[in-house]
C-alpha cells in the first residue's frame, strides 16, 4: 500500500525503538536472530507487545501479551484503531499530510469497540485500550509480523489492518518506526523482488503495466504475457480443472508443504508431465516424470538472497555438487536453449549484473560491494549509495512526496473453519526453532532432543479427555487424521491444539489443514482447522510404526 | 525469559516454596529479583538445605533461570545444596578460635563424629546435586554432621560453635552434642553474648559502648533516655549541608579497613544524579573481627538512628542494612529497632516530621567474606552472586541497583550521632591529628580476657593488650596479627606502636577492622599462616585470575613449608605471587590476600618453624 | 594536556601523547593506535568481565594495576603497558592458568607464555588443577571444562549480551567455580537451545563443536587446509552470514562474522549446526549414549 514489497525498516531500527509490537509472530523461534535484534531493543528500554494465541517463547519475554483467538486479528486491530481515534491520540498531522481515506476507516473501525472486540478475539477491553495508548504515544513504534497474519485466508486485509494502524499514528517512514513483514526463508523476498510472482516482474514493476513490459522486452527481446498469472493456490484449481496439465516444479515440495496435503498429492499424481528440479528426491520429486538434480543454492552455487529487511546478499560455492548436480541457472539456461532461446549466461553474477539494469532498485550492488559490506539494502540506485535503511521517508516531507499512503478499511470475518460439535478442537500450525519446514533440511543434523512433531494440548483439555504426556493421540478434520504422539503445554488456550509440520514423515500435520485460501495473496489458511483429538495409546505403550495417516475420502 | 524445563518436584518442594514466597508477600506475585537470598535464606530453613528441585521451582516461581539461581545458591557457604542429617552444627575453624582450644575441639569433634563438611564451593556434587552429606563414622552413638566454618565473630567465647543459629560460647563437645540434641530450628534470640565490664578503665573509653550494658537494647524509650535521637532531630534542623560540613571537621575516616574520609563519600552522593541508597555494610567477617556485632546487639538504635541521618543527608529514601548471615541476634535486635522507631515516627514515611521518607530493611547476608567488599555486596543485595564489580565507577557514582549509593560500616555509622549531638570538636578530643576520635579494637587469640576495647587513636598495642588481660602467665608474645586475615603480623618489638592509621602504615601494616589477633610463644606460628592462607583459598570468589589460581597456590605453597617440605624458590614464588595478587586483583580480597603471609615470612624465617 | 576537540582527549602512553576517543575503554584506543595487549576473557562487543588480568597496565596515581578492557581513558592519563611490574603480573597470570587447565587447544595463551617466560611448572608439579571429566552429552558440541579459563564470555553470550537463554552461569567458589548448567544438568535437559554462541566465544576450546574436536582427536583437524567462504543462512528469512570452513571439500564448521550488523557473530542452531544434509558435510562420530528422541 506504499509502493514497495518490503519491510519498511531494517534489524537495527529494533536496537533503538521504543515499542516492538509483534503480531502473529514468534521471531524467538522462527527468526532467532531477528530476535537478538528485539531483545537488545528491550535492553534499550523499548516495551515489547506480542499478540498470539499462544504464549510462546517470544511471548514470554513480552510485557504485554494478548492472547488473541485465532484468526480474529482484524477485530482486534479495528479497535486498538477506534481507541486510537476515540480518544484523540491519532496523529492528525501526518494523517493530514500524507495519507488518505481516513474518514471511510473512520466509519469502518466505529463499531470495533473494545468492549464488541473482546467478544469477538477473547482480548480484554481494557488490555486493547491500554495497547492503542502504547503504540499511538511511543515516540517509535515498529509492528512485525509473521506467518500468524499472512497464513489466513484474509491475509492481505489482515496486514491492511495492521498499516492502517501504522497511518493513524504516523508510525512509518521514520528511523526506529515502521512495519515488517519477517520473511519465512532466506529468499522470499529475493523472489518477490526477480518477480517470481504472478503479478510482478523484477524490481516491483507490474506485469500489467504496459511501460513496464516494454522495458523488459526490449531488454530481452521477447514478448512479456499482458495479464497476472496464477498463484499457486489458483494453479491448483487448474489442475482440479484440467487446465493445468504439466508443472515444473524448482525447489518446492508442494506435496508435503502445502494445505490439504492429501489432495496436493492427488493433484500432483494426476498430471500429464511434472518435471522437478531439486537438491532432494522429495515426495513430490518421486511422483515426477523427470527430476533435474541441482546444487545447493547456498553452498554449491554462487548468487545472491535478499532478507527480510531487504539486504541484497552473497550465496558462495564453498564445497563442489555431488554427481551430476548442476546450478539451477545452468540447469535453466540449458533448457532456455533447448526451447530455441540464445542465453549465455557464463555465472551467476552475469544474471545478477542484468537485474542491475532493469531493476531501480539494485543498480549500485556489484558482486564486489555485497561482498565487502555484508550484503546491501535496497533501494540502492548507484555505486556510490549505502542503501537504504528505512522506506518512505517521502512521508514526511512537507507536502508529501510522491502517492498519499491510503487507509483501507477491512472487516473481520471469522476463518473458513471453525470448531464444532465433531471437531471441537482448533487447530494451529507453526514452527519449532530447531526444525525447519519439510524438514528436508534440518532432519539430517544431530538435534539432541530427537526428531519429532507432537499435538501440544492445554493440560486442563489433556485432563478432560484422559490424554497424559507422550500417549499417542489421533487428530481428525475433515480431510484426514493422523497419529501423533501428545505433549502438555500450558501455553496453549484450552481448546486450542499446536503442531509443527516439521516431521511430515512421521506426522504430515499439513493433512489436517484448510485449503481455504486468500485470494489476494493466494496463501493457504494453515493456521485455523478444526479437528478432533482422541487418545489411541498411553506413553510407552506405543511404537513409531504406529505414527501415520488416515486419508478421508472427503479430502482427498 | 523463557520458562525452565521441567525437573523432578516433589509436592513438599512446591509447597513449601509457595509457603515461602507466601511469607515473603508473595503468595500470588513475582518477586523482585533481591528478594532471592531472603527466599533462599527461609527455604533453607524450612527444608533444611536448598535441593535442586525447590531451586528450579523457585526460579520459575521468580522468573528467573535455574542455573542462575544454582549459581547464587552455591556462592554462599550458608547455603547447602546436599541434604544434611539433624541439626546444623558448626565449629569455627578460625584463628581466634584455634589459638583458644578450638584446635583441640576440631580434633575431638573429627574424633567423635567424623570429618567435618567444609564448603568447598564445588558448582555441583558428583551426583548432580541430590546428594546427602557425609557418612556416617559410626551408629551405636549419636553422630553429628558437623561443618568447620570460617570465623563467626565470636572471638570473645572461643572457641565458638553454632548449632541452627544459636551460639555456643566456649564450646566443649559435650556441649555440642547436648545442644545439638534437643535443638529445634526455631529461633529465639538469646541474651547478649558479650559481657563487657560495666566501668572503662583507662584507656579505656565510652564513646560508642556508652549504653552497652546500661540501656536495655530492645527498649526505644531507655535509647531516648540516654540521648538517642537528638542527633536525628539536630540533623534535620541543620540541613545537610552542615551535617556533612560538621562530619568533614571531625575527620571521621571510614572504620572498614579502607580508612576512607566519610564526609567526602556522603557529599559526593549526596551531590551525584539519580536515585540515591544508604546501605550500611554490617557484613563483619574479618576474621578476629566482632565489634560491629557487639554494637547492633547493644545499641542497635543508634545503628538506625545513623542511618536515617545518612539518608536524610544524601537524599537517599532507602537504605538497606545488609548483616552477616550468622548474626541472628543483632539482625533480630535491629528489625525490633527498625519497628519501634517507626511506630514512633522516627522512621517511615515522615521522619520526625521532617516531611521526608526513609525506609530500613535488614539483608542477611548467606556467608561470603567478600561481600564485605562493598560491589560484591550490592550484587548480593540484588540477589546476584558477591562478585565484585570493575572499579571505576565507584559506588557513590554506581552502586546499588545502579544508583549513587552511600555504604558505610557500622562503626563508622555508630560514630554520627555522637559527632552531630556532641560536635565535631568533641569527638577530635580523642585520637591523633589525622586519626580523629576512638576506635574499637578486638582483641582475641591467646589473651587472658578477650573482647571488644574502645580507646582513643593513638593507644598503644601494648597498652591495648593489658585491657585483654595479656597473654597468660609465663608466656610471651610470638605476633599479633593486626588488621584481620587481610592484615598484617606484628612482631613484639613492635608492642609499643601507637595505634593509629599513620603509625601502622608507617610500619608496613594497617588497622584494618580493628582486630588484634594475639599468638604467644606456645604455638607454632606457621599454624596461624597455614590458616589465614587456607581462609583467603576459601573465601575467593573465583572470578580473577589471580586470586582464584593464585589464593590456591599460595594455600599450597605454604602448606608444605609448614610441613617441613619447603622448596628451594618457595619464598620467591610467594613473594611473586603476593605482589602480582596485590597488583592485579579485581578487588580488595585478592589485593590483601598475601599481607599476612608475606609479612610472617620474616618472623617464619627467624627460626620460628615447628 | 589539555582536551583537543570535543569528545577527543589525549593520553600519554609510555611516553608518548596519543589521541582517544571520550568514553573509549584504554584498550581500544591502543589497539586503534596500533598498540597491541595480551587479552584473554575480554571479547570485543560483550560486557568486559575485566577476569583474566591479562590486560592490566600501569596508570600514574594508581595504587593498582588496571584493567585496560574496561577502563575508561580519561584526559591526561599516562599509562605504561610494558613496565616490569605490568610484565610481572601478565607472566604470573600465564603460569597460574597454565597451572591450572589444559592450554593445549589455545595457541593464543601458549603464544604469550613463549613472550613472557611464562613457567607454570615453577608452582611444582603436585598442585590442583582443574580436572573436570570431558561432557560429551549431545552430537553438536563438547564441554571441556579442563580447559576452561572461567573467561565469562559463554555466560555472557548465553545471558544479556545476545541470546538471553541463560543456560549457563558460573556456580560454586573460588578455584572450585565452573560454568554450569544447574546442578550439572546434561545440556539436552537444560535451558540450552544448541545456538552455539558460547562455543563461537569460547577463546580456549573448553567448548568445541563435536566434529572439531573428533577430528582433533583423530588428528585430523588442520586449519592450514581449511578455507573460509562467507555464504548466506539457507534457513529462515533473516538472512544471516555463515563463514563456512572447508577441509577437502568438507564443511566443518560453521561460523559467523563478528563484525556483521545482522548477527554480530550469533547464529541460531539451524544456522550453526543444521549443515549435515548438504553432501558435503563432515560428520561427527555418534555415540550412542548422546543420542536418543525424546
Amino acid at each position: 500500500m506504499y509502493g514497495a514489497g518490503g519491510a519498511t525498516t531494517s534489524y537495527e531500527e529494533m536496537e533503538h525503538t521504543s515499542l516492538l509490537f509483534l503480531w502473529g509472530a514468534n521471531p524467538r523461534e522462527a527468526h532467532p536472530i531477528i530476535f537478538h535484534h528485539m531483545l537488545r531493543g528491550i535492553k534499550n528500554g523499548a516495551r515489547l507487545v506480542v499478540v498470539d494465541p499462544r504464549f510462546t517463547s517470544t511471548a514470554q519475554f513480552a510485557h504485554i501479551y494478548l492472547r488473541v483467538r485465532v484468526g480474529t486479528d482484524i477485530a482486534l486491530a479495528n479497535a486498538i484503531g477506534q481507541v486510537i481515534l476515540e480518544e484523540g491520540l491519532a496523529h492528525q498531522a501526518f494523517i493530514e499530510n500524507a495519507t488518505e481515506g481516513l474518514s471511510a476507516y473512520q466509519e469502518k473501525v466505529a463499531r470495533y469497540t473494545p468492549e464488541f472486540a473482546e467478544a469477538v478475539t477473547g482480548v480484554p477491553a481494557s488490555q486493547i485500550r491500554t495497547v492503542a495508548r502504547l503504540y499511538a504515544q511511543a515516540p517509535r513504534a515498529i509492528i512485525a509480523w509473521t506467518l500468524g497474519i499472512t497464513e489466513h485466508h484474509n491475509a492481505t486485509d489482515t496486514v491492511y489492518a495492521l498499516a492502517n494502524l501504522a497511518n493513524l499514528t504516523g508510525h512509518i517512514g521514520r528511523y526506529g518506526a515502521g512495519l515488517a513483514p519477517l520473511r519465512g526463508q532466506n529468499n522470499v523476498q529475493g523472489g518477490g523482488d526477480m518477480g517470481a510472482l504472478p503479478n510482478r516482474l523484477p524490481g516491483g514493476f507490474e506485469v500489467e503495466n504496459p511501460e513496464a513490459r516494454a522495458r523488459f522486452e526490449a531488454a530481452w527481446g521477447v514478448k512479456i504475457p499482458p495479464k497476472v498469472g496464477r498463484h499457486q493456490s489458483l494453479m491448483f484449481d487448474g489442475m482440479e480443472k484440467g487446465e493445468i496439465r504439466v508443472a515444473y516444479v524448482i525447489g518446492e515440495n508442494p506435496v508435503m508443504s502445502e494445505a490439504n496435503h492429501a489432495r496436493v498429492e492427488r493433484l500432483f499424481a494426476g498430471l500429464d508431465f511434472l518435471v522437478v528440479q531439486d537438491v532432494f528426491l522429495t515426495e513430490t520429486a518421486a511422483l515426477a516424470d523427470v527430476v533435474l538434480p541441482s546444487a545447493l543454492s547456498w553452498v554449491e552455487c554462487d548468487g545472491t538472497v535478499t532478507s527480510s529487511e531487504r539486504r541484497v546478499q552473497l550465496v558462495r560455492k564453498a564445497v563442489d555438487p555431488p554427481g551430476e548436480a548442476r546450478d539451477d541457472i545452468m540447469i535453466i539456461q540449458a533448457l532456455a536453449r533447448r526451447l530455441g532461446h540464445d542465453w549465455h549466461y557464463t555465472s551467476a553474477e552475469d544474471v545478477w549484473n542484468e537485474v542491475r539494469t532493469l531493476s531501480p532498485l539494485h543498480p549500485g550492488m556489484s558482486y564486489q560491494r555485497l561482498a565487502a559490506a555484508g550484503g546491501l539494502q535496497w533501494p540502492c540506485p548507484d555505486e556510490d549509495h549505502p542503501g537504504t535503511k528505512f522506506l518512505h521517508d517521502r512521508l514526511w516531507k512537507w507536502p508529501v512526496e510522491g502517492k498519499r499512503a491510503p487507509f483501507v478499511p477491512v472487516d473481520w470475518e471469522p476463518p473458513r473453519e471453525t470448531p464444532d460439535d465433531d471437531f471441537p478442537f482448533l487447530l494451529t500450525t507453526g514452527r519449532r526453532l530447531e526444525f525447519y519446514n519439510t524438514g528436508t533440511q534440518s532432519r539430517a543434523y544431530h538435534w539432541p532432543r530427537g526428531q519429532m512433531t507432537y499435538v501440544q494440548i492445554h493440560p486442563a483439555d489433556a485432563e478432560r479427555l484422559g490424554i497424559q504426556d507422550g500417549d499417542l493421540v489421533q487428530v481428525s478434520s475433515r480431510r484426514g487424521s493422523l497419529r501423533a504422539p501428545a505433549r502438555l503445554d500450558p501455553t496453549l488456550a484450552p481448546g486450542l491444539l499446536f503442531m509443527a509440520f516439521h516431521h511430515p514423515d512421521l506426522v504430515p500435520t499439513n493433512l489436517l489443514t484448510v485449503d481455504a485460501w486468500d485470494p489476494k495473496s493466494g496463501t493457504a489458511e494453515f493456521k485455523a482447522a478444526a479437528v478432533a483429538l482422541k487418545r489411541v495409546a498411553p506413553r510407552g505403550s506405543w511404537t513409531e510404526d504406529m505414527l501415520g495417516k488416515e486419508v478421508s475420502r472427503h479430502g482427498a | 525469559m523463557e520458562r525452565n524445563p521441567a525437573r523432578p518436584l516433589t509436592d513438599e518442594e512446591r509447597t513449601n516454596v509457595d509457603e515461602v514466597l507466601a511469607g515473603l508477600g508473595f503468595a500470588d506475585t513475582t518477586p523482585e529479583r533481591r528478594h532471592l537470598l531472603p527466599a533462599l535464606h527461609a527455604l533453607q530453613a524450612k527444608q533444611g538445605w536448598l535441593s535442586p528441585g525447590s531451586l528450579s521451582y523457585l526460579a520459575d516461581r521468580m522468573g528467573l533461570a535455574f542455573p542462575d539461581v544454582w549459581g547464587v545458591a552455591t556462592f554462599y557457604a550458608m547455603f547447602r545444596t546436599q541434604k544434611p542429617k539433624g541439626p546444623r552444627v558448626q565449629v569455627c575453624n578460625d584463628v581466634s578460635c584455634r589459638l583458644r582450644g578450638g584446635e583441640a575441639l576440631l580434633t575431638a569433634m573429627e574424633v567423635r563424629h567424623g570429618p567435618p563438611y567444609r564448603f568447598t564451593g564445588a558448582a555441583h556434587s558428583p551426583a548432580g546435586g541430590d546428594g546427602v552429606m557425609g557418612d556416617s563414622v559410626a551408629t551405636d552413638r549419636l553422630v553429628i554432621d558437623w561443618e568447620a566454618v570460617p570465623c563467626l565473630g565470636l572471638c570473645d567465647v572461643s572457641p565458638a560453635a553454632m548449632i541452627d543459629g544459636r551460639v555456643i560460647p566456649n564450646a566443649t563437645v559435650a556441649g555440642i552434642e547436648a545442644a545439638a540434641v534437643k535443638e529445634g530450628r526455631e529461633f529465639v534470640p538469646g541474651p547478649p553474648v558479650y559481657p563487657p565490664a560495666a566501668t572503662a578503665s583507662a584507656p579505656e573509653v565510652r564513646r560508642l559502648f556508652a549504653r552497652v550494658e546500661h540501656v536495655d537494647p530492645a527498649s526505644l524509650a531507655d535509647y531516648r533516655r540516654t540521648g538517642g535521637y537528638q542527633a536525628l532531630l539536630q540533623a534535620i534542623a541543620m540541613g545537610p549541608e552542615a551535617v556533612i560540613a560538621e562530619l568533614e571537621q571531625s575527620g571521621l575516616l571510614g572504620r572498614g579497613g579502607a580508612a576512607f574520609p566519610a564526609a567526602r563519600k556522603w557529599r559526593a552522593v549526596a551531590s551525584a544524579p539519580g536515585v540515591h541508597w544508604v546501605v550500611c555494610n554490617a557484613d563483619e567477617s574479618e576474621p578476629g573481627t566482632f565489634k560491629d556485632r557487639v554494637l547492633m546487639e547493644n545499641d542497635p538504635f543508634a545503628i538506625i538512628e545513623a542511618i536515617t541521618i545518612a539518608a536524610l543527608t544524601v537524599g537517599a529514601e532507602e537504605a538497606f542494612i545488609y548483616v552477616r548471615g550468622e548474626y541472628e541476634t543483632a539482625a533480630a535486635r535491629l528489625e525490633n529497632a527498625i519497628r519501634q522507631a517507626e511506630e514512633a515516627g522516627l522512621l517511615g514515611n515522615d521522619v520526625a516530621g521532617s516531611g521526608r521518607a526513609v525506609h530500613i530493611e535488614i539483608v542477611r547476608g548467606a556467608g561470603a567474606y567478600v561481600c564485605g567488599e562493598e560491589t560484591a555486596l550490592f550484587n548480593s543485595i540484588e540477589g546476584r552472586r558477591g562478585e565484585p564489580r570493575n572499579k571505576p565507577p565507584f559506588p557513590t557514582e554506581v552502586g546499588l541497583f545502579g544508583g549513587p549509593t552511600l555504604i558505610n560500616n557500622v562503626e563508622t555509622l555508630a560514630n554520627v550521632p555522637l559527632i552531630i549531638r556532641d560536635g565535631a570538636a568533641a569527638f577530635r578530643q580523642y585520637g591523633t591529628a589525622r586519626s580523629t576520635g576512638t576506635k574499637l579494637f578486638c582483641v582475641s587469640g591467646q589473651v587472658q580476657n578477650p573482647g571488644v576495647f574502645e580507646v582513643p587513636f593513638g593507644t598503644t598495642l601494648r597498652q591495648v593488650l593489658a585491657l585483654a588481660g595479656g597473654v597468660a602467665p609465663g608466656r610471651r608474645v610470638q605476633a599479633v596479627l593486626c588488621g584481620g586475615a587481610a592484615g598484617t603480623f606484628l612482631r613484639p618489638d613492635q608492642l609499643d606502636i601507637p595505634l593509629t592509621y599513620e603509625d601502622l602504615q608507617a610500619a608496613g601494616g594497617t588497622i584494618g577492622s580493628g582486630a588484634l589477633m594475639v599468638v604467644d610463644d606456645s604455638v607454632s606460628l606457621w599454624q596461624v599462616v597455614l590458616r589465614v592462607a587456607d581462609f583467603f583459598r576459601e573465601e575467593s570468589c573465583g572470578q580473577c585470575v589471580p586470586c582464584r589460581i593464585g589464593t590456591q597456590r599460595q594455600w599450597e605453597i605454604v602448606a608444605r613449608m609448614a610441613a617441613g617440605r619447603e622448596r628451594p624458590h618457595d619464598r620467591q614464588i610467594l613473594h611473586d605471587l603476593g605482589a602480582v595478587m596485590r597488583d592485579a586483583s579485581l578487588c580488595g580480597l585478592g589485593q590483601t590476600a598475601s599481607n599476612a603471609v608475606l609479612s610472617a615470612l620474616p618472623l617464619l624465617e627467624k627460626g620460628m618453624e615447628a | 594536556m589539555s582536551v583537543t576537540k570535543t569528545g577527543t582527549v589525549t593520553i600519554e602512553v609510555d611516553g608518548r601523547p596519543l589521541d582517544a576517543e571520550e568514553g573509549a575503554t584504554v584498550l581500544q584506543t591502543l589497539r586503534r593506535h596500533g598498540i597491541d595487549l595480551p587479552t584473554l576473557c575480554h571479547y570485543e562487543g560483550l560486557t568486559p568481565a575485566s577476569a583474566c588480568r591479562a590486560c592490566v597496565v600501569e596508570i600514574e596515581g594508581a595504587r593498582t594495576l588496571v584493567p585496560a578492557c574496561s577502563r575508561p581513558v580519561q584526559n591526561g592519563m599516562k599509562i605504561r603497558t610494558n613496565s616490569e611490574r605490568v610484565r610481572r603480573a601478565r607472566k604470573m597470570v600465564f603460569e597460574l592458568l597454565a597451572s591450572a587447565v589444559d592450554t593445549s587447544t589455545y595457541p593464543e595463551l601458549q603464544a604469550y607464555m613463549r613472550e613472557y617466560g611464562a613457567d607454570p611448572a615453577r608452582f611444582g608439579d603436585d598442585v590442583a588443577r582443574v580436572s573436570e571429566p570431558v561432557r560429551e552429552d549431545n552430537l553438536l558440541y563438547v564441554r571441556d571444562y579442563d580447559k576452561c579459563i572461567l573467561c565469562y564470555r559463554c555466560v555472557e553470550v548465553c545471558g544479556e549480551n545476545a541470546q538471553f537463554t541463560f543456560a549457563l552461569s558460573v556456580a560454586g567458589r573460588g578455584f572450585q567455580a565452573r560454568v554450569d548448567t544447574g546442578a550439572g544438568t546434561p545440556l539436552p535437559d537444560s535451558r540450552c537451545v544448541f545456538c552455539g554462541n558460547c562455543v563461537a566465544v569460547c577463546p580456549s576450546g573448553a567448548l568445541m563443536p563435536s566434529i572439531e574436536y573428533h577430528m582433533r582427536e583423530a588428528g585430523t583437524w588442520d586449519e592450514g587446509r581449511q578455507q573460509v567462504t562467507t555464504t548466506t543462512c539457507p534457513y529462515c528469512g533473516v538472512g544471516c552470514p555463515l563463514e563456512l570452513h572447508v577441509q577437502d571439500n568438507r564443511i566443518v564448521k560453521v561460523t559467523s562474522p563478528r563484525d556483521h550488523p545482522v548477527t554480530y557473530g550469533n547464529l541460531c542452531v539451524k544456522g550453526r549446526f543444521g549443515f549435515a544434509y548438504v553432501e558435503g558435510a563432515a560428520t561427527a562420530p555418534v555415540a550412542p549414549a548422546a543420542t536418543g528422541r525424546d
